[in-house]
């Protein structure tokens, strides 16, 4: 017997998969292809490889940005959230970074850095960069006083204090800033294989789209937007599973 | 930051950041970083111009219709699905896979669907924001405590006052926390659509200006693009804290 | 009243042989007076109570002896020495436990010892020792978040005892502990005092638990915090320990602080 959240969840997909194939039979558009058309062309394009290549080229400047964003993001975190001075002075940088509409920065970028890997390794770092900032230094701000105290009263050094306290304390939720780092840098990679230049996934999307093979545009729509889902979630997975004692075991549970 | 005893303002050290970006641009270090004050300049004149304040209209339009219909959609949904679970079980999967999804993937669809103006712009602004407005205002009502509920039955209140006079300003709080951060994507969805469907709005601007190397210009428009973004999270965020003096006593 | 006195006054003066000592401390912050002017005697060996309403500076003033925090004005002796940050001499017991959530009880117990860079087998041999003193022996590989409260609280205490310092300083350790546990708890320390040699200090808001384990009550009167009096019980402390709420003077010192502290309850 199948419980009851998986057999709604097969049935809410079953309504929805179901509606797109109606709606593409129908048609409402002349761009709207069935859900089984979309299928046969994702299969298609895995049985000829051409989606294995697309990946291995978009995840590229993904992989390199989100690298690049967790080393510095994450020391800048703990700078920013450890110096009362480096707080005043970076973090309002950042907190307008989160707020604004970064993507505006692309066509700079363009200009400054051609239209290569490096401008896309950029586009994904800004996107990804203010979150794991932000996220590393609340969490390193909000250590419990009383552990810290703790450490103090048995004489903790400040570098231990940093390496035995305030580190694995603050791991989860730098760990969730990072998953929404890679959130961010998603949307990245994608905007700049559409708006830079067409590479990897982009290009499937938009080759297709001038040539008006819709099946194999929404393929390759639909299998990013599952990859970056089924990862992220997997990321989460391993979250819950990491520090699972870490959020509880305070006094307050 | 406390210097000779007085705290500094929190975000004063961006007139710091200012100067550096002065001096720097003085230096001529490089072509792509001109003077603050030059852009400033070039700032006030842009303002005035047509192009600007095409592209300013534009992009409010698109703005305000994307968050309307995300927050005249989104709020009813996710209460309907705080308050029944079989919709609950149904629709919560979609709306959590959508709120982590890269949904620039998705524009090119919209594209192909709704054309190349306003109407994909106003869809895609509405995209970035709705996941998170459903998903708070759901978390909204399923907070409600159980004690208020049962409160409100024992006054013999009906379900109309009920909901009102008690249920909407018990997940006020969550419902608005929702709203600020849908405006937030809102403004980055509003950038990204105009800049994939770039004959529109600042997309066009933007265009315009890269091809025609105008670095002071290009610079103006992002520092208003950037300050209007972070004003409108700033009064969102306010406004939330109005109302959250009571979410911590509820 | 006159009942009461006379038990204060049968109490031997304060010896001399005090193992801290706190001599007219003052601690402000901002135009706060938190404390003025306080000074207090620990005896060697004993336990003594800071007890007072919420807000009287007791946790503030336990927080300066531990040297995490500095007086305005004034100074705390140890054994003679001047505190100037925290010691070895000194462990702290704290009311929210302050258990590390990611390590396991044993490696909580021993994060004394880890901090002042004993070797790995010595410090667990030790810590080891102290888990099975606090009756928690079968729980070294656990996680705090699968302990209980008291549970969590015994840990807390395993930790302040295995660097093995001369002053203990309990920061009202039994107050997030439910009812049972902490009568148990409140046994445990009359015990504690009886067979280690150590130094006691001790903050709670109970009257009762004040009085139950204190061989001194100082109590505290608040804005800003001195010391109003100084009572020592005698008669029952040498009584076994479920009898001692059963004592006459037990109950008649319960009775005389609660009637100086009604006036300061909001």
């Amino acid at each position: 017997m199948i419980n009851r959240p998986l057999a709604l969840k097969l049935l809410s997909a079953f309504i929805v998969f179901g509606a797109w194939e109606i709606a593409g039979r129908v048609p409402v558009s002349f761009a709207f292809p069935t859900f089984i058309e979309s299928m046969q062309a994702l299969f298609r394009l895995t049985i000829e490889g051409t989606i294995f290549t697309a990946y291995a080229e978009t995840l590229k400047p993904l992989v390199v940005g989100v690298s690049i964003s967790a080393f510095f993001g994450i020391g800048m975190g703990l700078w920013v959230g450890l110096s009362q001075r480096f707080e005043w002075l970076f973090s309002p940088i950042f907190i307008v970074m989160q707020a604004a509409p970064l993507a505006a920065l692309i066509p700079i970028l363009v200009m400054a850095y051609g239209i290569g890997l490096t401008s896309k390794v950029f586009v994904v770092c800004i996107m990804a960069m203010p979150v794991i900032v932000l996220n590393t230094a609340s969490a390193v701000r909000n250590t419990p006083a009383s552990i810290k105290d703790m450490g103090k009263s048995f004489l903790a050094t400040d570098r231990d204090i940093v390496l035995k306290i305030v580190i694995p304390a603050a791991s989860p939720v730098i760990f969730s800033g990072l998953r929404l780092g890679i959130s961010a840098g998603f949307i990245g990679a994608i905007l700049s294989e559409l708006k830079i230049t067409p590479t990897g996934v982009g290009d499937i999307i938009t080759y297709s789209r001038s040539i008006a093979d819709y099946p194999s545009m929404y393929a390759a729509i639909f299998s990013i937007i599952v990859l970056a889902v089924l990862f992220l979630n997997l990321l989460e997975r391993i979250e819950d599973f990491l520090f699972e004692g870490n959020n509880r075991g305070y006094v307050s549970d | 930051m406390i210097v000779f005893g007085r705290r500094l303002p929190g975000m004063s050290s961006l007139l710091l950041w200012a100067l550096l970006w002065e001096i720097v641009g003085q230096t001529g270090w490089t072509f792509f970083i001109p003077p603050l004050s030059e852009v400033l300049v070039t700032l006030f004149n842009v303002i005035g111009t047509p192009a600007f304040q095409k592209a300013m209209y534009e992009t409010a339009y698109a703005f305000v219709a994307g968050v309307f219909f995300a927050i005249v959609i989104g709020v009813p949904v996710g209460i309907l699905i705080g308050k029944s679970r079989l919709l609950d079980e149904l629709i919560l999967p979609w709306v959590n896979i959508f709120l982590s999804a890269p949904l620039t993937a998705l524009v090119p669809v919209l594209m192909v669907l709704f054309g190349f103006g306003m109407k994909s712009i106003i869809i895609t602004t509405t995209l970035f924001a709705i996941w998170i407005i459903i998903l708070n205002s759901r978390a909204g009502v399923k907070q409600i405590n159980r004690s208020l509920v049962e409160m409100a039955h024992s006054f013999g209140a009906s379900p109309f006052d009920a909901f009102f006079k008690v249920y909407f300003w018990a997940a006020l709080p969550e419902i608005l926390g929702g709203v600020r951060i849908g405006v937030i994507r809102a403004v980055k969805g509003v950038i990204i659509g105009q800049l994939l469907i770039s004959i529109v709005g600042f997309g066009a601007l933007f265009e315009l200006y890269s091809n025609n190397f105008m670095m002071s210009h290009f610079w103006a428009v992002l520092i208003v693009l950037f300050a209007l973004a972070f004003s409108l999270s700033e009064f969102f965020a306010y406004l939330e804290r109005r109302v959250s003096y009571y979410a911590a006593s509820r | 009243m006159s009942q009461t006195n006379d038990a204060f006054e049968k109490s031997e003066p304060v010896d001399m042989d005090s193992a801290v000592s706190v001599r007219s401390v003052s601690k402000n912050y901002g135009t706060v007076e938190a404390l003025r002017d306080l000074s207090l005697e620990f005896p060697r060996g004993q336990l003594t109570s800071l007890l007072g309403p919420s807000g009287c500076g007791k946790t503030t003033l336990l927080k300066i002896i531990a040297g995490l925090l500095e007086p305005t004005s004034g100074e705390i002796l140890i054994e003679g020495k001047k505190v100037t940050g925290p010691g070895a001499d000194r462990a702290f017991v704290f009311q929210d436990f302050a258990l590390l959530p990611w390590a396991s009880v044993i490696r909580n117990v021993a994060f004394g010892l880890e901090l002042r860079g004993v070797a790995k087998s010595e410090r667990e041999a030790i810590a080891e020792k102290y888990i099975k003193n606090v009756g928690l022996s079968g729980f070294e590989k656990s996680y705090p978040h699968e302990l209980s409260g008291g549970m969590r609280q015994r840990v807390g205490l395993a930790r302040a005892l295995s660097v093995d310092s001369q002053v203990l300083l309990l920061d009202e350790p039994f107050s997030a502990v439910d009812e049972q546990n902490r009568r148990k708890f409140q046994e445990d320390m009359l015990e504690l005092v009886r067979n280690e040699n150590k130094t006691f200090i001790f903050v709670t808001h109970s009257i009762e638990e004040a009085v139950y384990v204190s061989d001194q009550i100082a109590i505290l009167l608040p804005r800003p915090s001195r010391v109003s009096e100084i009572i020592r019980p005698t008669s029952f402390r040498n009584t076994d320990v479920e009898n001692i709420r059963r004592s006459p003077e037990y109950l008649d010192i319960v009775d005389q602080i609660w009637a100086s502290l009604r006036n300061y309850v909001e």
